[in-house]
């Protein structure tokens, strides 16, 4: 009897937990269908709009979220490409073999997961205005390597080094080159880890902020900075600020769901396997 | 000879990006040698005296102050909601399953954007918060107008994004323990305090300290929150590190000070993060005797 009520009162925190959880998402739903005139009143009951949407996506208020939200897809696509392309080759060479630096540039590439952005941004921020690179594509592709690349790197060579490689010794028996081996045994067991990265990396690079905040000013901004923009003004507008807030957690959350099942992995740079 | 040059070419393509990114921090480490900014394009060599000023500033160490409030508050309070609601998860089986798939919401939100959320929630007169709090008689409370007000109100807004880390961490640790020691726990008849202590929190310990490692050094550096929160405000009750960096380099375009100020946060990261990945091995070693 006892323990069934204590088994009630476990739950019943687990719920309120939840409650904390997911009130604040609910609620900018909520505050970004409110009127214009509704905003302040009436809390929990409202005529609901689709007009803060349209507002926010139809480029009035003079802030052009559509465009950011395209910037956003861009410079974060961009960034996995480059991590992918550079970051598979590296990480399974270092899940392979141990050679003279390879430790090092390890460690190297994991302390950028802990260094403080601002390191790097300000002088980036100085020489990208001599290079041109300011409030680019290029200059935000190349600067978010820093968010994409040491988890690919990382988290890829936990897979990697997951694979025996008796593997891949049994294809160059068969006849394959090392090449062959790598691309035709290698890659395709670790198919679904590079699947689940490339997608965890693109939502830790949609999510930055201080990147596009110091780096772009308008044609390369992002969405994260973007939504910070509905804010200012001397009459704050909450349900545009809650639309855009929402349209931009979209892509993130949709992605997360879908790759449940290697995030443990994936934020815990290997660490922790599940 | 081939065969030993052949991870080498593999590392190249990932080298060169390194290099892309240690430029900078290299560049930025000898900007902190002269007195570069936006008033002086050709900065003298002051050698470090950027770093001598940084020291003897006071606002330095409020920030450093306030930055290890911050990171040992939001640390520690993600450690011990996260853990416990795994333990909950963990132990409650349909509801437990439902409620999981759902757990990683907050943390995929960008950090700035729950802080904006946050801000609408808790706006003094017409956020939600408040309006929730009116029927205990706690309807005007300044979340983030007083200082220590606006510091709790960050932590919170980092204890919304982050606490789902920390706990589906460990319940990835609390599914992978093995059974048999609990089994024969409960045989003995050990209440639930006792495995708790003795068996549950020593073998869960190295998942729980990988989650403690990651939020406290990203803790140490945060950013977003706190601007979109506070913007450092009241006063300079929430200027954490990295604001104050931003706020020399990028605001009063001082960028030899200000990457000053990154390069002292930057050396404090590194160095907690070899003393506690250090630490990490041991625990680790010591819990692989344990089960």
């Amino acid at each position: 009897m006892k323990k069934r009520a204590l088994g009630w009162l476990a739950d019943a925190a687990l719920v309120l937990y939840f409650v904390f959880a997911l009130f604040p998402i609910a609620w900018m739903v909520i505050l970004s269908l409110k009127p214009a005139d509704q905003l302040f009143s009436t809390y929990f009951s409202f005529s609901p709009t689709l007009d803060g949407y349209r507002t926010v996506l139809g480029d009035s208020e003079g802030i052009p979220f559509v465009r950011f939200f395209v910037n956003s897809l861009v410079v974060s696509v961009g960034a996995v490409v480059l991590s992918l392309v550079v970051g598979l080759p590296a990480a399974y060479a270092s899940a392979r073999w141990r050679f003279k630096g390879s430790e090092n540039l390890m460690f190297t590439l994991l302390s950028f997961r802990f260094a403080p952005e601002l390191t790097v941004i300000i002088p980036l921020f100085v020489l990208y205005q001599k290079l041109g690179l300011f409030d680019t594509y290029v200059g935000m592709v190349w600067v978010l390597q820093l968010v994409t690349l040491p988890l690919i790197v990382w988290i890829m060579r936990s897979y990697f080094a997951d694979l025996t490689p008796e593997l891949e010794q049994a294809a160059l028996l068969d006849g394959y080159t090392r090449k062959q081996a790598f691309f035709k045994v290698a890659l395709p067991l670790v198919k679904p880890g590079i699947a689940a990265v490339s997608l965890l990396a693109f939502i830790f690079a949609w999510n930055n902020f201080v990147f596009p905040l110091i780096l772009t000013s308008n044609e390369a901004q992002t969405v994260t900075v973007g939504a910070l923009s509905f804010l200012g003004g001397d009459r704050p507008k909450y349900n545009l600020t809650a639309a855009a807030a929402l349209v931009s957690v979209v892509p993130p959350l949709l992605l997360a769901l879908t790759i449940q099942r290697y995030l443990v992995r994936g934020l815990s740079f290997g660490a922790v396997k599940s | 000879m081939r065969l030993a040059l052949r991870p080498y070419l593999l590392i190249v393509p990932a080298l060169l990006l390194t290099c892309g990114i240690l430029y900078p921090f290299g560049l930025g480490l000898y900007y902190t040698l002269f007195d570069f900014s936006a008033s002086k394009p050709q900065p003298d060599m002051v050698r470090f005296e950027n770093y001598t000023t940084v020291f003897t500033q006071e606002a330095f160490w409020n920030s450093a102050w306030v930055t290890v409030l911050y990171a040992v508050g939001a640390a520690a309070v993600e450690t011990v909601l996260g853990v416990a609601v795994a333990l909950l998860l963990h132990r409650s089986s349909l509801l437990g399953r439902i409620l999981e798939k759902i757990l990683i919401l907050p943390l995929m939100i960008a950090p700035v954007i729950a802080a904006i959320i946050w801000k609408l929630m808790l706006q003094p007169s017409v956020g939600v918060v408040n309006y929730l709090l009116r029927p205990f008689g706690l309807g005007g409370v300044q979340w983030t107008d007083t200082p220590t007000g606006a510091l709790l109100s960050s932590i919170a807004v980092d204890v919304w994004v982050y606490t789902p880390f920390v706990a589906i961490l460990a319940l990835a640790g609390l599914r992978s323990l093995p059974t048999s020691p609990f089994e024969a726990a409960a045989v003995d008849g050990a209440g639930w305090w006792y495995t708790f202590r003795r068996l549950t929190l020593p073998m869960l310990w190295p998942y729980v300290l990988v989650a403690v490692i990651f939020r406290f050094m990203d803790s140490l550096k945060v950013f977003d929150i706190i601007y979109a929160l506070t913007e450092g405000g009241p006063g300079d009750s929430t200027v954490v590190l990295q604001i104050r960096a931003y706020l020399e380099a990028i605001r009063f375009q001082r960028y030899s000070f200000g990457i000053s100020y990154t390069i002292v946060l930057w050396a404090v990261v590194y160095l907690a993060a070899m003393v506690l990945v250090k630490h990490l091995g041991k625990i680790q070693r010591r819990a692989a005797e344990v089960t």
